[in-house]
């Protein structure tokens, strides 16, 4: 074939060979659409739905601290009357004075019902951290019920027939006479983000769980990435390569690929019930999870290494350095970032983890905010799956909302990993 | 070494020198002036290297001389290299490779269950094909053989063993004044002579180096190779090269290696003028290699 014969060939073919590099150009791009299109969805439904949550209907109302009420033996002691004191009984009171027009005995405890079941503990609260208000009339906001709440934020549609509405034409009436008193108002909720779980959703909080969160995963962190870097560290360069060190490879990979439920199982029979470890500890979900984040960190960790170039090996041997001066002063500083990339998919893939906690006991309806890795606690996920389940509708904005802050935990957390990889990279 | 050429002496069948009339490698050269040196600093007798099933190595016997530049030439898969890094026990790294035969140094063998390679390889240093600086400040590339052995006292000390090292490799001028500096950023001739203030900075006795001016252009190989020839008053160096000028220019002796055999050892000049075999004379007439 001649040059000239050849080349026409060649450019005859220019034609196709770039159709097809166009193709593949566009294929790349409608998959990049179509998962951000994706993420859009996944973003703007939880946003839509959760972003409310961060706001709480309050009312004002003018509470009298009356001592017949809080007091009724005159003791003066806190102690006593933060036990024996009918706090409610005073919230009721003022919403009785607010709506003096309210007799009825049915009417009455609807009436109640526009404040929240745990508004007598923010008048205790308030009371503690001032004594001095006692037998004083106070105009104070309250949180109000879900319920209520749901009217103000337009969750629970007015246009309904009331037959078939969960708040009646009563209590809305009483709200616009609120709102024109201009004693109800929507602020920012603390409450969500100081808060323990609770049957109540407007004393609900994320905190509880975002705090066994934070244990879970420090028990995890703490114990995972230092056995998955020692374990990889001698397996790569230490292990003598045989029959055992295969079949130990091989489990490895295994493991990785275990469905974490069985962790679960696994956690329960022996942390649990063999070793006799607390049920819903943060401890013992710690340690399960490990077990599942280990083969993730071992495997990265190995790619690490194997990925550091042999000649900086070399180098190190050629002048004497020992093996194990070799490993820690030259190799594990080089394989460092793809280890801490290892342990942030491992930690990410942990901070999201419910299954074996459900095993373990975290799913239980823990209100206190754990103290501790041995204190009963629960964590984001399951919080979320927890207020998922529950039939309030003030619930499922909280659901939402408790997916941002586990999104903006992972996202902080990730965001931690990249600044201590480029600062690992700079030292090199 | 006396033993050491008594039992080589030994092993040898004189069969082997004429069994494959032109392509005997000189392996009774025991004894000969050529081979045995009075001086030695290493003795190796009756080498042999297998990488699993693959015999790399046969019966290599060869001494290296104090403060002498031996180069070893050779078409590529010789085993030049091979040899090169038995003789400080780099080829330990590699599993399936196992070494017989002595390599004697201070006399005692270096394969012998009892000798610590972490003290030979401070004694018999080495110099890679590629510049391989580690990651690090030029000062903490030389400063790091000499800290992992305790060669200095304290920091005067360590300043001064880092400015003889890179005196001595010709490369003190290029970089005083960039000592924080890392090494991978110099030029691949800088790399390599850092490399080489790295392995003179534990003060070796032998030097190997594997093909250490490949990667480098002509102008960093002529600057490398007047460092040899300064370093030849203080160290033994064994080099393996792919140029035969380079051999020329360099070396005192030259081995030539064929197909894992040693072929001759001899006065570079008398290899290079005058060979005594045919295939050394085929190679180094670029008549095949």
């Amino acid at each position: 074939m001649s040059n000239q014969e050849s080349m026409n060939r060649v450019r005859a073919g220019l034609a196709r060979r770039y159709a097809a590099e166009r193709r593949f150009r566009m294929y790349g791009v409608i998959a990049i659409l179509l998962s951000l299109a994706f993420l859009l969805m996944l973003f703007v439904s939880i946003i839509g739905n959760g972003y409310t949550a961060f706001q709480q209907t309050y009312i004002k109302l003018d509470v009298n601290f009356d001592p017949a009420m809080l007091d009724p033996t005159g003791s003066g002691d806190m102690k006593i009357i933060n036990r024996t004191g009918d706090f409610q009984g005073v919230i009721k009171q003022a919403l009785r004075d607010a709506f003096p027009g309210v007799t009825k005995r049915g009417d009455k405890r609807n009436l109640y019902g526009l404040v929240s079941g745990g508004a007598g503990f923010e008048l205790r609260d308030r009371l503690h951290a001032d004594p001095g208000l006692m037998g004083r009339t106070v105009s104070i906001w309250v949180t109000a019920d879900a319920e209520i709440d749901m009217v103000v934020k337009g969750h629970i549609d007015r246009e309904v027939p009331e037959d078939d509405r969960r708040v009646k034409d009563q209590t809305i009436a009483w709200i616009d006479a609120l709102v024109a008193e201009d004693r109800l108002e929507k602020r920012f909720n603390i409450t969500f983000f100081t808060a323990g779980d609770s049957r109540n959703p407007e004393q609900a909080g994320i905190w509880g769980a975002a705090v066994g969160s934070v244990y879970t995963l420090i028990v995890t962190l703490v114990l995972s990435f230092p056995i998955g870097v020692a374990a990889a560290i001698y397996l790569e360069e230490f292990a003598p390569t045989n029959r055992f060190t295969d079949f130990i490879e091989v489990n490895i990979n295994n493991l990785a690929a275990v469905p974490s439920i069985v962790f679960g199982l696994l956690g329960l029979a022996v942390f649990i019930n063999f070793f006799g470890m607390p049920r819903s500890a943060p401890m013992v979900g710690g340690l399960v999870l490990t077990l599942m984040t280990l083969p993730t960190i071992i495997i990265a960790s190995r790619a690490a290494l194997k990925s550091v170039p042999p000649s900086i090996r070399e180098a190190a041997l050629g002048i004497g350095a020992s093996k194990m001066q070799m490993v820690f002063h030259h190799v594990l500083p080089l394989a460092m970032p793809g280890m801490l990339t290892g342990a942030i998919i491992g930690m990410a893939q942990a901070l999201g983890e419910t299954a074996p906690l459900l095993m373990i006991g975290m799913v239980a309806f823990i209100v206190d905010i754990p103290g501790g890795v041995f204190d009963p606690s629960t964590v984001l996920p399951v919080q979320i799956y927890l207020w998922a389940d529950s039939p309030e509708r003030a619930f499922v904005e909280r659901t939402s909302a408790a997916i941002m802050v586990l999104l903006a935990f992972l996202v902080t957390m990730n965001a931690l990993a990249v600044l201590l990889r480029k600062r690992f990279e700079k030292r090199w | 070494m006396e033993i050491a050429m008594n039992t080589s002496e030994a092993v040898m069948s004189p069969e082997s020198t004429i069994e494959n009339g032109v392509l005997a490698p000189v392996r009774d050269a025991v004894g000969t002036p050529l081979l045995a040196r009075e001086d030695a600093r290493m003795t190796c007798r009756n080498v042999n290297v297998y990488y699993g099933e693959k015999h790399a190595i046969h019966d290599v016997s060869l001494d290296i001389g104090k403060n002498e530049v031996i180069a070893m030439i050779g078409p590529s898969g010789c085993g030049k290299s091979t040899f090169l890094r038995c003789l400080n026990r780099m080829n330990d790294t590699i599993d399936i490779c196992r070494v017989q035969g002595q390599i004697r140094i201070d006399d005692q063998d270096i394969y012998d269950k009892s000798v610590d390679v972490v003290p030979l390889r401070a004694q018999v240093g080495m110099v890679f094909q590629k510049p391989n600086p580690f990651p690090k400040s030029i000062y903490d590339n030389i400063a790091y053989g000499p800290r992992i052995h305790g060669l200095s006292n304290n920091r005067t000390d360590l300043d001064e063993i880092v400015q003889g090292s890179l005196q001595k490799a010709g490369l003190w001028e290029e970089v005083k004044d960039r000592l924080d500096q890392p090494g991978t950023g110099l030029s691949g001739g800088q790399q390599q002579r850092l490399c080489i203030a790295r392995a003179i900075a534990v003060s070796p006795e032998v030097i190997l180096m594997d093909e250490p001016c490949s990667a480098l252009d002509p102008i960093a190989t002529a600057r490398i190779e007047e460092l040899i020839d300064e370093l030849r008053s203080n160290f033994t160096i064994a080099i393996v090269t792919h140029s035969m000028q380079q051999a020329a220019r360099v070396s005192q002796r030259t081995a030539y290696f064929h197909l894992g055999d040693l072929v001759e050892v001899g006065p570079t000049e008398e290899i290079f003028t005058n060979p005594s075999h045919k295939l050394t004379e085929d190679y180094i007439t670029g008549r095949f290699g």
